[in-house]
C-alpha cells in the first residue's frame, strides 16, 4: 500500500496542471460545502439562542384554548393558574387592541408581562421605573412602522373583559432591538398589572414562560411546550434550507468527481503499457487497481490541502465579520439576524472531508476495476482492450 | 317664601322627570329605527385622502340576529356578500370563490376602508335594552329642536360604555350620536343649564370614539328615518364615511333562504 501511495503521489505530481485543476474543482466543492453548512448552522445557533432569550425561555405553559398560530383564540385563550403552580413561571396576558399612530389605524397585540421578570431579554425594567400612566415598550420594527420614538404618546383602544371599548394614551418608555419578530411586530408590551387593571382580567394569563428551574407537572386546562417543540418550526426551516443547499453543492461535487472520473478513464487507457509492466514485475491485478484507486483518491487529499490553503483564511474571515444580507426574516416572521456568523464545527469539517475523500475514492475505483480484467501481455504491447 | 320653595322643589324633581322622559324618548327612537325586517339599497361613500369611493349594496335584515348584504357596485366589490347570523359573520368573495368567517379581532377591522367596522354593522340591539338614559339638555341642530340624551350602559356586554344622542323632539329620530370609551374618568360633561353634572353619573364616560351625524330625515312607511348618515371614527384622520339610504322597506317578509350560507354563493 505504501508503494501504491508513493507511486500515486509521483504520478499525480508528474501530471502537473491537470492534477491541480482536478484538485481545484474538488476543493471548491469542499470549501463551499463547509461554508454553506457553516452558515446555516450559524443561523440555526443564533436564531435558537435569540428565540430562547426573547420568546421561549425554558418552555411555555399555554392556556388550553390558546393557539399561537390562531389569533381567533386570543379573546378566550386565557385563564387563572393556581398560585401554587406558578413557581418559576412568568405570566403573559395577550389582548387585542387598536392603535392610532398619526391618525392611522393599526391592529396590535397588547402583551402584559411581569415587569420584574428576567427570563426574557425584554427590557421590562423600563416599565417599572417609568412614572407614565400606562408605560409601554416596543421593538424597533414596531417603532419604525408607527414612526414612534421614546417618550411619544400613542392612543390605544381595547376591549375589557365584557367587550366594552376603552381607550387612552400610552407612553412609549423604551424601544428594544431584537432579531425575533414574534416579540416585536404589531405588539406593545406593558406591565401585566396594568393590563389586568384596564381589562378587568386580574390574575388571568394567556401563557407562562418557564425559567431553567421549572419542572412541569400536568395541569388541567394548560399545556406545556418545551424548547425543542417551540423551536421545531425553526428546525424545519433550517433542515429545508440544508436540503435545498445540498442540491447546489452536490452539483459542484459532481463536477469535481466527474473530472476525476474522466482523468482516471484517460489514465487507464493511456497507461496500459505501464499497467502491463507493473503486472510483469510481479504486482497482482488488484494491487494495480489499488494503486490507481489511491491515485484518484489522492486528488481529494490534494483538494483538501488546496481548499485549506485558501478556505481557512476565507472562512475564518467570514466567521469573524459575518455576512450581511439585504433581506431580513421580518416579512416571513422568522428569526434572522442582519448579519449571519457561520459556525464550523469539527463534525462538519471532518464529515465533509470524509464525504469528499470517499466519493473521490469511489469514482476512482470504478474505472480502475477495468484493470482487473486486462490481459497483461496485451497490456504490455499497449494494445487497446 | 312659597315662591322659593316651589323653585327648590322644581330643581329637585326635574332630573327625575327628565329621566322618565328619557326612557320614553329612546323607546320611540328604537321604534323608529328598528323594525322586524328591513330591505335597504344604500350607498357608502368612503372619503379617502385623494378621492372618494362609492360602494352600493343591498341589505336584508330580520330582527337582531340575521342580516345579509350583497355589494352591487363598483366592479371591484360587486358580488361580495356578507351574512350575519347571531354573532357570526361570513364573507363571500367572488374573485376567490371562497367564504371566510370573521370573528374576534377581525370584526374590528374596517369594512372596505370605511369608518365602520364589521362589529359596528353587527351591533343592532335596542338602545333601551342596553342603556339607562337621561335628558341632559336641549339643542337646535339644523333648525330642529333636539333633546340631548346621555346614555350609560346598564348591562356589561355593550361595545360602548356611554353614548350621547341628540333626538329630534318632534320626529324622535337621532340627529347626532357620539360613542364613548370607558376610561378618562376626570371628564365632565356640560349639561342642561350649563353647569357640570355630578361626577358619579359620568364617571365612566371617556374618550370619544365615534360620531354619527344623521340628516335628510324622511317619512317612510309611516316612520321618520334618516337617509344620510355620516360615520366618523374620531381616533382616525379623515372625513368619515357617508351612508346614504337610496331605498328602504320595513317589515316586508324575507324568504328564509336569504339568511343561509348557501345564499352567499348564489
Amino acid at each position: 500500500m505504501k508503494l501504491a501511495i508513493h507511486l500515486a503521489y509521483k504520478n499525480l505530481m508528474g501530471a502537473g496542471l491537470r492534477t491541480w485543476l482536478n484538485a481545484g474543482v474538488l476543493s471548491f466543492a469542499f470549501v463551499f460545502i463547509i461554508f454553506y453548512n457553516g452558515l446555516i448552522d450559524g443561523w440555526n445557533k443564533q436564531a435558537s439562542i435569540d428565540s430562547i432569550h426573547w420568546e421561549f425561555g425554558n418552555g411555555q405553559l399555554l392556556h388550553g384554548a390558546y393557539d399561537a398560530s390562531n389569533p381567533f383564540s386570543i379573546p378566550d385563550g386565557h385563564g387563572i393558574l393556581p398560585k401554587s403552580a406558578q413557581a418559576n413561571l412568568t405570566p403573559i396576558l395577550i389582548r387585542q387592541a387598536t392603535i392610532y399612530p398619526q391618525g392611522r389605524m393599526m391592529s396590535v397585540h397588547l402583551k402584559g408581562i411581569d415587569e420584574n421578570q428576567s427570563v426574557l431579554k425584554l427590557p421590562t425594567h423600563l416599565l417599572k421605573k417609568s412614572t407614565a400612566n400606562i408605560p409601554v415598550i416596543m421593538g424597533t420594527r414596531m417603532a419604525n412602522t408607527t414612526n414612534t420614538r421614546v417618550g411619544d404618546e400613542m392612543l390605544v383602544r381595547w376591549r375589557d373583559n365584557n367587550g366594552t371599548y376603552d381607550a387612552t394614551n400610552v407612553t412609549v418608555v423604551g424601544i428594544f432591538e431584537t432579531n425575533v419578530p414574534n416579540v416585536d411586530v404589531g405588539q406593545l408590551w406593558m406591565s401585566i398589572d396594568k393590563l389586568w387593571e384596564i381589562t378587568n382580567l386580574g390574575q388571568h394569563a394567556t401563557m407562562f414562560i418557564a425559567n431553567e428551574h421549572y419542572v412541569h407537572q400536568n395541569i388541567p386546562g394548560w399545556r406545556f411546550e418545551n424548547q425543542a417543540y417551540l423551536l421545531r418550526e425553526l428546525t424545519e426551516i433550517i433542515n429545508m434550507k440544508k436540503t435545498s443547499g445540498a442540491i447546489l453543492y452536490i452539483l459542484l461535487l459532481t463536477l469535481g468527481l466527474l473530472a476525476i472520473f474522466d482523468t482516471q478513464v484517460l489514465s487507464i487507457f493511456r497507461r496500459q503499457k505501464e499497467i502491463g509492466t507493473y503486472i510483469a514485475l510481479g504486482m497482482t491485478r488488484w494491487q494495480v487497481v489499488r494503486m490507481f484507486t489511491a491515485e484518484g483518491g489522492m486528488y481529494s487529499i490534494f483538494a483538501t490541502i488546496l481548499g485549506a490553503l485558501y478556505g481557512i483564511p476565507l472562512l475564518a474571515y467570514f466567521s469573524k465579520t459575518g455576512i450581511g444580507f439585504e433581506i431580513t426574516g421580518d416579512e416571513f416572521g422568522i428569526v434572522m439576524a442582519e448579519r449571519m456568523y457561520p459556525v464550523y464545527g469539527l463534525r462538519l469539517i471532518f464529515g465533509t472531508l470524509l464525504l469528499v475523500v470517499l466519493s473521490a475514492t469511489i469514482v476512482s475505483f470504478l474505472p480502475a476495476r477495468k484493470i482487473s480484467q486486462m490481459n497483461p501481455v496485451e497490456a504490455l504491447k499497449g494494445k487497446l482492450q | 317664601m312659597h315662591y322659593l320653595l316651589t323653585i327648590a322643589m322644581l330643581v329637585c324633581v326635574s332630573p327625575s322627570l327628565f329621566a322618565q322622559d328619557a326612557a320614553g324618548i329612546i323607546k320611540k327612537v328604537d321604534d323608529n329605527m328598528i323594525s322586524e325586517t328591513q330591505i335597504m339599497v344604500s350607498e357608502m361613500v368612503i372619503h379617502g385622502k385623494r378621492n372618494n369611493r362609492v360602494v352600493t349594496s343591498k341589505g336584508y335584515s330580520e330582527g337582531r340576529f340575521k342580516s345579509f348584504t350583497e355589494y352591487l357596485a363598483p366592479d371591484r366589490e360587486k358580488g361580495i356578500k356578507m351574512l350575519k347570523l347571531e354573532n357570526n359573520l361570513w364573507i363571500y368573495s367572488p374573485s376567490t370563490d371562497r367564504t371566510i368567517q370573521l370573528s374576534g379581532h377581525m370584526l374590528r377591522q374596517s369594512v372596505m376602508g370605511s369608518d365602520l367596522s364589521y362589529e359596528d354593522m353587527m351591533e343592532d340591539r335596542k338602545l333601551m335594552d342596553m342603556y339607562n338614559a337621561k335628558v341632559t339638555g336641549e339643542e337646535v341642530i339644523d333648525s330642529r329642536k333636539t333633546w340631548v340624551l346621555q346614555l350609560n350602559a346598564k348591562v356589561d356586554d355593550v361595545a360602548y360604555d356611554s353614548r350621547k344622542i341628540w333626538v329630534d323632539q318632534e320626529r324622535y329620530v337621532p340627529l347626532k350620536e357620539e360613542l364613548y370609551a370607558k376610561s378618562n374618568r376626570n371628564r365632565q360633561w356640560p349639561c342642561y343649564g350649563g353647569s357640570p353634572l355630578k361626577e358619579e353619573l359620568y364617571a365612566k364616560s371617556g374618550q370619544l370614539l365615534k360620531k354619527t351625524v344623521m340628516s335628510d330625515i324622511k317619512k317612510i312607511d309611516g316612520r321618520w328615518y334618516p337617509t344620510t348618515l355620516n360615520y366618523k371614527d374620531m381616533l382616525k384622520d379623515g372625513k368619515g364615511t357617508d351612508f346614504i339610504v337610496k331605498e328602504i322597506r320595513f317589515n316586508e317578509p324575507i324568504p328564509e333562504y336569504i339568511f343561509s350560507k348557501a345564499s352567499l354563493k348564489k
